[in-house]
């Protein structure tokens, strides 16, 4: 049954949103005015051009409410099919959810540790090594209004805001005016530490192009210095960088009042992956002997720091869980997803908001084509291609209300522009909970 | 003939990649981004390659075929970039090393040109 069907829409409206929140990146701005005309955004001022394409091509499509096997069916068939396979499921494993309010992603976990299964959220294959880095190191943090109002000295290391944060530069460190850099950008300094002298490079005051997987090398060695140690000059052989220079950018870091790094998956992404994170915490960490800095890893999906903050407050870690002895256990490399899938470990899989079969590696993709799934999305993608059952649901931040949060952990209200009549994730979630809890009392 | 040579891939996001995301995953400038890798005019020269041709590129793990376009000043000699997506991703071994997250940027790939466009 297609929704489109069943409620025609006739009505013609107008109406404005004010502080609307985007949710394409972890920037999470929560500053855009919509003007919303016919369950269709018309306007969303303030937004980058990643966000106006967001708010502009979430429309209603007319898409059934489920497919089972590739047949079109209703919310309620969909539910008690999604409910037998992760009851029968051995080892369920519960994936994604970066892209869904909080709400939602605490009901995975409840739904997950019904069943005993495995919960992973994309920060496995974003930011989990910083996630280890932060168990390992810890973290020295902050939130982006104290980078707007006092960070004078910047470092952007293995990202590319300028394409990938668009309103990161202006919105909350590198142009702002803030309560103690009156001057805003003439207040600050900025470097950009990278292999590719992307668009980004334009935006800073010092561009390091480093050669590709030195980065941990380049940490160390301002670790080094940062501490007073003598470093081997060879150091620019591996980086590509002369020591005297690294010196010299030291020096300028002690000098700042106020010190933020800002990284991206160019560490975390790149061999080493968690000791390069924890290089560069530890540098962070290293520096406030000198003068304050901290350390803020730039997070990509909408809603993938509530999905650490939800998975962490619920079961002690942030991603990589496994409930199945009925108490929570981390392992990343065991319980990841994409480890288990590519091992043909799980027999049956939930994924919410997230197209593993496009961005997975081929052993992992081949192994959940195999399995039954069930997906949650608002578009068709390959993952739902592939599920046994896919639901389309409305989406966050655009019909869904709820909470997110924004890359610095700090939470931000949805304000949504107009109704979907198709379900959210979390109302699906709840009513397959309900289904899996009914079922497992009447057995006990 | 031009003989295959060997890069580092690194794969990424842009702008193009994120508003044809939203546009949809099956829209033409979406395939169009996350099909086209970006390779050095040097390296272009070397491997005899033009805009538009088409170029097989493989890891240990995988192979694909993409369109190769000649980069404008972001990447130095011996490094290749592609928006990250389907293409990028399927190059990637199943294998994390006890961390979750395969190796998916700084990434060796050979190249050898296909078809000439
Ligand atoms: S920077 Fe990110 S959150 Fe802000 S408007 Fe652009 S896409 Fe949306």
């Amino acid at each position: 049954m297609s929704i489109a069907e069943v409620e025609p829409q006739t009505e013609t409206s107008l109406k404005v949103i004010p502080d609307a929140t985007c949710t394409f990146c972890g920037c999470v701005c929560d500053d855009i005015e919509l003007t919303v005309e016919d369950q269709q955004i018309k306007q969303a001022k303030n937004a980058c051009v990643l966000g106006k394409a967001w708010f502009f091509n979430h429309h209603i499509e007319d898409r059934p409410q489920a497919l089972i096997k590739g047949q079109p069916a209703t919310y309620e068939e969909g539910i008690a099919r999604a409910v037998e396979i992760l009851l029968n499921a051995k080892y369920p494993v519960t994936y994604g959810l970066s892209d869904t309010t909080c709400e939602a992603q605490r009901k995975a976990v409840a739904i997950t540790d019904w069943i005993g299964g495995n919960i992973d959220t994309t920060t496995s294959v974003c930011h989990g090594p910083s996630g280890m880095a932060f168990q390992t190191v810890g973290e020295t943090t902050c939130s982006l209004g104290e980078i707007k109002n006092r960070a004078d000295f910047l470092i952007f290391w293995g990202g590319n805001p300028a394409e990938s944060h668009p309103r990161h530069f202006t919105k909350y460190s590198l142009m702002p005016k803030g309560d103690f850099l009156p001057k805003g950008r003439k207040d600050r300094t900025a470097m950009l530490v990278d292999v590719r002298k992307t668009k980004s490079a334009k935006a800073v005051d010092i561009f390091l192009q480093i050669k590709p997987r030195s980065d941990f090398e380049l940490l160390w060695a301002m670790r080094g210095l940062a501490k007073g140690i003598d470093v081997d000059p060879r150091v620019e052989e591996k980086t590509g960088i002369p020591l005297d220079k690294l010196d010299d950018i030291v020096k300028q870091m002690k000098q700042a009042h106020y010190g933020a790094i800002l990284f991206g998956m160019g560490l975390t992404m790149t061999r080493g992956k968690h000791i390069n994170s924890e290089g560069l915490l530890g540098l962070a960490r290293d520096m406030n002997q000198h003068t304050r800095w901290v350390a803020k890893p730039m997070r990509g999906h909408g809603n993938v720091t509530g999905a650490d903050n939800v998975v962490t407050w619920s079961t002690g870690y942030p991603f990589g869980v496994n409930l199945s002895r009925g108490y929570p256990r981390f392992n990343p490399g065991e319980y990841t997803t994409s480890d288990l899938l590519a091992r043909g470990e799980a027999d049956a899989a939930m994924i919410i908001a997230s197209d593993p079969m496009s961005n997975f590696s081929q052993p992992a993709r081949e192994h959940l084509a195999k399995i039954n799934s069930i997906v949650l999305d608002p578009k068709l993608s390959d993952t739902a291609k592939v599920a046994t059952v896919a639901f389309t649901t409305a989406t966050y931040g655009i019909n869904v209300p709820g909470t997110v949060y924004r890359m610095d952990d700090i939470p931000i209200p949805l304000r949504p522009a107009f109704e979907s009549p198709y379900w959210s994730d979390l109302k699906i979630l709840t009513a397959i909970e309900k289904g899996i809890r009914e079922k497992q009392l009447a057995v006990n | 003939m031009n003989m295959p040579k060997t890069f580092i891939l690194i794969p990424g996001r842009t702008s193009r990649q994120g508003t044809g995301l939203n546009e949809g995953k099956y829209s033409n400038d979406y395939l169009d981004e996350i099909n086209t890798v970006l390779i050095n005019p040097e390296d272009m020269q070397r491997l005899g390659l033009q805009d538009g041709d088409t170029v097989r590129m493989w890891t240990d793990y995988a192979e694909v075929q993409v369109t190769c376009k000649t980069d404008k000043g972001e990447c130095p000699p011996g490094i290749v970039f592609i928006s990250y997506g389907d293409k990028s991703s399927r190059l990637m071994q199943g294998e994390t090393h006890g961390s979750g997250m395969p190796t998916s940027k700084g990434m060796d790939v050979q190249i050898e040109k296909v078809i000439a466009s």
